[in-house]
This record gives C-alpha cells, sequence and structure tokens, in this order.
C-alpha cells in the first residue's frame, strides 16, 4: 500500500464524467461475470433445446400434421411453419426466467444491485446495464437456435437470419415490462411461479405457435393479439418463410413489440429508481 | 427394547479421538471429552474451528469419519431417534418453519417428538411466555425480529424437556440486554439439573456460563479447563494495552523487556501481560515511552487462546 | 419442571431395524404438510393443476383441429384431443413427483434449513422421506383427481374404466417420486439441479405424448420404451379406452419394480442425503 510509487485513482470528477456516460455499460459487464455461475446451463439449454424442440415438434410432430389434409401452413411443411415460433418462445421464456429472479436478486436476496449503488452509477444504469447483459444472453441463445434451424433446412427465405434480431425483440417485450413489475415486488410469494404458470406458460401454448392463430376458436384468439408472443411469431415466419400478411400488419407486430418493450425500459428505470433512492 | 450401558456416575457425553473430515479438510481433527451430567460445557475458538461440527456429530446428524461418542450410553449415529428425544438443540442460524405461524412452529416441532397434541397445547404457551413471545402466537415467522427469532428458536428446543441442551452461538448477533435475558434462562435450566453444551466465540459468554471448556482451534483441543483455571494457567491476571501508533508498534515493543511477564505485538496495539498493570505502565513511561492511549484490564480467555495459537478469537 | 438427577439420564436403546433412520413417525411430517397446505395461499396449490389442462386445450382443442383423429390403442380412431390427453395425465404425475421430490427437497434442505431442524427431533431421515412423499403423492392425487374431471367435461371419457386413471397417475407419481430424493443426494449446486431439467425434457418430449412412438426408427423406439414415461403414459392412455392387454400388466409392473427400486435406493442414500 505505502511501498514504491504511490498508486492514485484517477480524480473523482473524471469517474463520476466517466460513470454517467458509460455506466450502463460497466454494469452490464457485473451481469454477464454474474452469468458465469451458470454458464454450462446457458450452453446446454441453448444447445439443447432446439435440437430437442426441433426433433420431438418440428420432425415427430409434423409425421401426423403433414399427412393430414386438413392441416396446411402458408403453403410450407410444419417444421419451416414451427421452427421460427419455437425460437421465439425460447428467446421469450429465457428472457422471462432472467427478468423474474436475478431482478429479486439484485434487490433482495444477495443485493447485487447496492454494491454499485454506492459507485457513482445510478439506478436507471443498472436496470439498463441488466438489459444489455440479458439482451447479449438472447442475441447468444438465438444465434445458436438459428444455426440449428438451417441444419434441419427449416428456412426458406434468404433473409432468414433476421430471425435473431426478431427472437431478441420479442424477448425484451414481454421481459422489460415484467422487469418493471419485478422491481416492485417487496416479498416473493409465488408472484413468479403464478406468472409462469398463468402468464407464460399460456403465452406459449396460446399464440398461434404450434398452429395459425385462426385454427383457435374465436373467443380465445384476443389471447394472440395481446401477446408479444404471437406478434414475434409471425414476424419470425415473415422473415424465414416470406411474406403471407398485409403490410399494414406486419407494421403492426413492430410497433407494438418495440412499443411494449419501449415502455418496460421507461417503467423499469422508473422503478429502479423509486425502489433504490426511496 | 434393552435398558442403557451407562453406569451410575459416568459421564453423560462422552467423545474419544471424533474426527470429520470433509474432502480433505479435517474439520474435526481428533476430538476427546468428557461431560458429567449437569455441567455446563463450553467449545470456544474462532469460526470454522470444528465446534459445530462436533454439535452436529453429538446430535448424530452428521456422519463421524472416526472415533467413538456416546450420549448417555448410546450411540447417536446408530440410536438417532432415541438419542435425540433428550436432546434440546438451539442450531447456530434460526432454522424456523416459515411455513408456519409463531405457535405453530413449536406444537409442529413437539409432534416431530410424537409428544400429545394436549401437552403440546399447554407446553406451547408455557414456552411462548418462556420466551416473551405471547402476543406473537399468530404471528408469521418472518415478521419477527431477529432477537424474537432467537427466542423462539430457543423456546422450541425446550418443547421436549430436554435433558441435554445443545446451544451453538445461542446468543451471536443478540443485543447486550437480550443476551442477558438469555443467560437467565440459561441459568435457570442449568439450576434444574439440565446439561448444558455451548459453542461459542465471546469469552465473556464462556466466563459467564461455563463451568468447564475446551478451547478448540483447527479441529483439535488446545487447552481444557474451567475458565479461571484457564486464565491462570496461560496468562498473567492483568493486560496492559498499549498503541503507539501503526508505524511505532513493533519498534517500541522491542524495547519493553523487562516490563511484564510477556509481550504480545498486535497489529493495532502491544499487550503488556503483568500481574500490575499500572506498576507496569510506570516502567514504560520510565523508559521514556509514552502510549497515544492506554488501557489496564483482567486477563480473559481471549489472552488464553491469543497464548495458545498466536491468533485473535474474533478475525 | 423437577430437577434432574444423575440417574435420570438413563437411555434405553431400540433394536428395531432401521431404528438409526426411522422412528416410525412420519405422521408427524404429514402432519405438518396438512397445516401448511391449510394456511398457504390456495391458488398456489390450485395452480399446479392448471399446466396440463393448459396443454390439452392448446394441443387437443388448436392442433386436434389441423391433426383430425389418430389410432388409439385399441386399434380404432380416436380424437386427437383424447390420445394426448392420459399423456398428459401422465406427464403431469411425473413433474410433480420430481419436483416434490428433487427440487423442493434440495430447497428445504439448503435454504429453508427445514430439515435441520426436523432431525435435530427424534425424528430420523426415513420419516421424513415417508412424510414427504406421502405429500407429493397427496398433490398428485388432487391433481389427477381435477384433471379426470376436466376430460370427463371436455367428453373425453367413454368408458367407467377411466376411473382408474386417479390411482394410476398416483402410482405413476410414486415411481418417480420414490427415486426422486436419492438423486438429490448426489446433487450439491443449482447447476448440478440442473441436470433433472436436462433429463426430463427429452423424455417428456418423445415419449409418445404428442404423436405415436412409430414415427420414430425402430432403435429409437427401444429406447423409449426403456424409459419409464412411455410405460407412464401407455398406462394411461389403455385406461382411458378401456383397451387392456397383457402388455398393461407389463407397465404396471414397470412401475411396481420401480417403486420398490426407488425405495430401496432412496434409503440407502437417506444418511448422504440428510447427514452429511
Amino acid at each position: 500500500m505505502t511501498e514504491g510509487r504511490l498508486l492514485r485513482a484517477q480524480a473523482p470528477e473524471v469517474s463520476a464524467a466517466k460513470a454517467r456516460r458509460w455506466g450502463s455499460l460497466y454494469f452490464m459487464e457485473h451481469m454477464l461475470r454474474s452469468m458465469r455461475a451458470y454458464v454450462v446451463t446457458i450452453i446446454v439449454t441453448s444447445i439443447g433445446n432446439p435440437l430437442l424442440y426441433l426433433f420431438s415438434m418440428g420432425v415427430g410432430l409434423a409425421s401426423i400434421v403433414d399427412r393430414s389434409p386438413s392441416a396446411h401452413f402458408a403453403g410450407v411443411g410444419y417444421l419451416a411453419f414451427a421452427a421460427p415460433a419455437l425460437l421465439v418462445s425460447s428467446s421469450v421464456m429465457t428472457c422471462a426466467n432472467e427478468m423474474m429472479f436475478p431482478v429479486m436478486d439484485g434487490f433482495k436476496w444477495r443485493r447485487i444491485y447496492y454494491g454499485p449503488h454506492v459507485t457513482p452509477l445510478v439506478p436507471g444504469q443498472l436496470a439498463a446495464g441488466h438489459v444489455m447483459a440479458v439482451g447479449i444472453r438472447l442475441l447468444v441463445q438465438c444465434t445458436v437456435f438459428y444455426l440449428i434451424m438451417l441444419g434441419f433446412g427449416a428456412t426458406l427465405s434468404p433473409t432468414s437470419w433476421l430471425i435473431v434480431p426478431v427472437g431478441v425483440l420479442a424477448g425484451m417485450a414481454f421481459g422489460t415490462p415484467l422487469m418493471a413489475y419485478a422491481a416492485r415486488i417487496d416479498k416473493e410469494n409465488f408472484q413468479f411461479s403464478m406468472i409462469q404458470r398463468f402468464i407464460v406458460m399460456p403465452l406459449f401454448l396460446f399464440s398461434g405457435t404450434f398452429y395459425p392463430l385462426g385454427t383457435m376458436p374465436q373467443a380465445m384468439q384476443w389471447i394472440g393479439w395481446i401477446s408479444p408472443l404471437w406478434h414475434g411469431n409471425q414476424l419470425g415466419r415473415l422473415v424465414t418463410i416470406g411474406p403471407t400478411e398485409p403490410v399494414w400488419l406486419v407494421a403492426v407486430h413492430v410497433v407494438y413489440l418495440a412499443a411494449l418493450g419501449t415502455f418496460g425500459m421507461v417503467w423499469a428505470r422508473h422503478n429502479y429508481a423509486r425502489r433504490m433512492d426511496a | 427394547m434393552v435398558a442403557s450401558v451407562r453406569p451410575e456416575g459416568a459421564p453423560v457425553i462422552s467423545a474419544q479421538d471424533l474426527v470429520k473430515t470433509y474432502g480433505d479438510v479435517n474439520a474435526v481433527d481428533g476430538i476427546s471429552f468428557a461431560i458429567p451430567a449437569g455441567e455446563s460445557f463450553g467449545l470456544l475458538g474462532p469460526n470454522g474451528a470444528g465446534k459445530s461440527t462436533t454439535m452436529r456429530m453429538i446430535g448424530g446428524v452428521s456422519q463421524r469419519t472416526a472415533g467413538q461418542l456416546n450420549i448417555m450410553g448410546l450411540d447417536p449415529e446408530q440410536q438417532g431417534p432415541e438419542v435425540r428425544a433428550h436432546l434440546g438443540v438451539v442450531p447456530q442460524q434460526d432454522n424456523l418453519d416459515e411455513e408456519l405461524r409463531v405457535r405453530e412452529n413449536l406444537i409442529i416441532y413437539g409432534r416431530y417428538f410424537g409428544l400429545s397434541r394436549s401437552y403440546l397445547s399447554q407446553r406451547a404457551d408455557e414456552l411462548l411466555e418462556f420466551a416473551q413471545l405471547q402476543d406473537k402466537a399468530k404471528a408469521r415467522v418472518d415478521s419477527l425480529s431477529g432477537g424474537m427469532k432467537r427466542r423462539l428458536t430457543i423456546a422450541r428446543s425446550l418443547i421436549n424437556d430436554p435433558k441435554i441442551l445443545l446451544l451453538d452461538e445461542p446468543t451471536t448477533g443478540l443485543d447486550p440486554q437480550a443476551r442477558h435475558v438469555l443467560w437467565d434462562r440459561l441459568f435457570r435450566l442449568k439450576e434444574q439439573g439440565v446439561t448444558l453444551v455451548l459453542t461459542t466465540h465471546y469469552m465473556d459468554e464462556a466466563e459467564q456460563l461455563c463451568d468447564r471448556l475446551i478451547v478448540v482451534d483447527k479441529g483439535r483441543i488446545m487447552a481444557e479447563g474451567s475458565p479461571a483455571q484457564l486464565i491462570r494457567k496461560h496468562s498473567s491476571r492483568e493486560v496492559l494495552e498499549l498503541r503507539f501508533g501503526t508505524d511505532r508498534n513493533v519498534a517500541v515493543a522491542e524495547r519493553l523487556d523487562g516490563t511484564g511477564d510477556r509481550i504480545e505485538v498486535l497489529p493495532d496495539r502491544v499487550l503488556v501481560y503483568s500481574d500490575n498493570g499500572e506498576e507496569s505502565l510506570e516502567a514504560i513511561r520510565g523508559r521514556g515511552f509514552h502510549p497515544i492511549t492506554s488501557l489496564v484490564r483482567r486477563a480473559s480467555l481471549e489472552d488464553v487462546f491469543l497464548r495458545l495459537t498466536g491468533r485473535s478469537l474474533v478475525d | 419442571m423437577s430437577i434432574l438427577h444423575d440417574d435420570d439420564y438413563i437411555l434405553a436403546a431400540d433394536r428395531r431395524p432401521l431404528s438409526a433412520l426411522y422412528s416410525r413417525n412420519a405422521r408427524a411430517v404429514i402432519e405438518r404438510g396438512f397445516r401448511v397446505i391449510k394456511s398457504q395461499n390456495w391458488i398456489v396449490l390450485v395452480s399446479g393443476f392448471f399446466e396440463p389442462v393448459f396443454y390439452l386445450l392448446s394441443m387437443g382443442i388448436g392442433l386436434g383441429q389441423l391433426v383430425g383423429s389418430v389410432q388409439g390403442p385399441n386399434g380404432a380412431p380416436i380424437s386427437y384431443a383424447a390420445y394426448i390427453a392420459p399423456a398428459l395425465l401422465a406427464v403431469s404425475a411425473m413433474n410433480g413427483a420430481i419436483y416434490d421430490s428433487t427440487w423442493n427437497i434440495f430447497f428445504k434442505m439448503h435454504f429453508g434449513k427445514l430439515y435441520q431442524s426436523m432431525l435435530y427431533t427424534s425424528l430420523g431421515p426415513f420419516d421424513i422421506a415417508v412424510g414427504e412423499i406421502f405429500m407429493a403423492l397427496f398433490r398428485g392425487f388432487l391433481y389427477a383427481l381435477g384433471f379426470t374431471g376436466v376430460m370427463a367435461v371436455m367428453g373425453l371419457i367413454t368408458t367407467p374404466w377411466a376411473l382408474l386413471l386417479v390411482p394410476a397417475s398416483v402410482m405413476v407419481a410414486f415411481g418417480f417420486a420414490s427415486f426422486g430424493m436419492a438423486i438429490t443426494s448426489y446433487m450439491k449446486t443449482f447447476q448440478q439441479m440442473d441436470i433433472i431439467t436436462f433429463v426430463m425434457l427429452p423424455m417428456f418430449l418423445f415419449s409418445a405424448t404428442f404423436y405415436p412412438l412409430t414415427v420414430y426408427p425402430e432403435p429409437v423406439q427401444w429406447l423409449v420404451q426403456a424409459l419409464p414415461l412411455w410405460h407412464g403414459v401407455e398406462l394411461m392412455r389403455e385406461i382411458s379406452t378401456g383397451a387392456f392387454s397383457l402388455v398393461t400388466l407389463l407397465h404396471l409392473l414397470y412401475y411396481v419394480v420401480m417403486v420398490l427400486v426407488g425405495l430401496a435406493f432412496t434409503t440407502r442414500r437417506l444418511r448422504a442425503l440428510f447427514l452429511r
């Protein structure tokens, strides 16, 4: 400490200015490092889930769906129909998980948000840094899924690589409002398992993932209309199969997802600040 | 059922060369002791010394790697339920059932001993009073303060009228007043003939509560005896604590030879062991050294531990 | 309390077999379980029932429209919903039992510290295991009852034999629950617990839940047939249509053996699980 030349930190003003500018990235690094604790799980699920779902649904289920005369999916096989939606679903579900317990962990259990909170970082940057770290995880996961889709021959369009940003966008559109909500919870009384069981799971099952939304009874189709997953699924099919919907509907998908994600981010920053600076 | 093999007057707990290994770490490394009925016996040592592991082996909830253990004539590993039926245990960390209410915690815990509902209903009320939690009977456990949870854990350990009470760091985290309340309760149990076994890293607690204790470090016994005996044997009567400033402590200490029985240099201060602290202080001043602060105190188990291990109890 | 004397400190040994692990008091653990159910939010208890129902609605009704009818266990065509419903019940029995005997145990052990306090009483690990398995089966029973009711409402039940779906579902749950604790005894970290999910998910997806086994090449079929879930799915499907054969007995036998082996395995691992 006192030996040799005197080691000095940069001037406080410099730290403050840097934190103001790059703080979100500093915290993103923190979150990415803490993901190392379960990096094996991330890798195994990123590779295993697409293989499992594409084999069982895209190939296994396809064998009984494709032979049925009543089934037709925009003129493509069941594998090509289901694959982009499975990618988007997996991104949405991963994002949902990353935005529930880890957020609670930050505020309550291991309180990882409170370390940086006494540095020049502000709560909004913590929310943004966390979102960016999860975004990187989704980017990796969607890219791996896409490559495996290519291996299965499940893509039909030259624009199919766009499924990767579509997956990340859909994940965030669902994940950021959830993050904002999680930041408001003081005590976890099964709210997260309830969300898992009554929101995430029904969205997965009723958002036109396994069959076109129009196949469901009229009375249940509203679930798809409000579900970011349905909008993501349709965008995904647009880029991997080709256009089947009118342009205005495509615009609705994009605007809806972007609006939801932006709203979630703004609300999350607000809730983080309210909770930590109160 | 067969009768106990414990002869009259024999120790109620005896341990021979206890060893517990986790991986290649020896948490307990050959500990032996014997505790007669009604004694209050302490295990004193820093965190990680192996005290809690020893307690867990006594309760038969941790399998020993080697050695013999005998509780009232039985091996807790072979006769766990029988042995534990007579034990009350206060673990280091409260492990109350957060899914149940305060009073339910006592009732259900008692059911684990197969105690009858009518007994438990009465006993639970008595113990709530003992723990001063009568008006919290229906409260959720997570709404209790730290001190309240501790008292509830201790009340819970008494549900079966245990003959042996194992207390693992019973007052860690309590405020001074709560500690004294708790010590008072423990004295009362001792007066009733209950055998107390407690671990602590507070020397004042050990001095207050223990008839006899072992000093444990790195899984081994460093010394054994009553608190007074240990202090007499391993320390002088008084200790003079001096601070000369971080940069000067070592240099000054080297020139204090002869002012006390023994000099000990810690990072922040110098300890001079002597039967008369004031006299030593005069002698040091006479040599022209003027400490920034000085304090004469009675020697404690902390000093015993420092002497035996070269380290202090609480890092 | 009277004052204790030296001769009060006398203990009698118990020479029953397993007496080191079992104090014949599992009912105290069960009593705790029911108290928790009573005081917990009912929606939490009920929520577990919905997952298979959502699957049935989504796949049975939505996908069923596209698939039409498929071949049932006795050769006659049945609706796609009637085909997957018993399979979903088997999957739900498996998932519930595995969750209760692995994650639930793991949490209570490492975070709630519930078992530490239980073990310091005269309970032995065997009492805890029996009590917890009983509670898992009780929850499984409730869900099976509810799901069978939903099947009835949806008109998917055509034979009185279908009432046997409930006990069969408990049997399937028992098979998995008897193994779960033994497996948990090897797990030290969350990351290791994830392995359980890696094993369960493919079993769910490939055990002929949503489509017949015949879509696979022969070697894959053999592999799937060795796994427990496939036997559960087939057992339930046969019961739901009343199409029994010698193979039904084989499926049952598979579970009887699984329960016996699982319980023996779990009993052997109790010390490693609870007495670390």
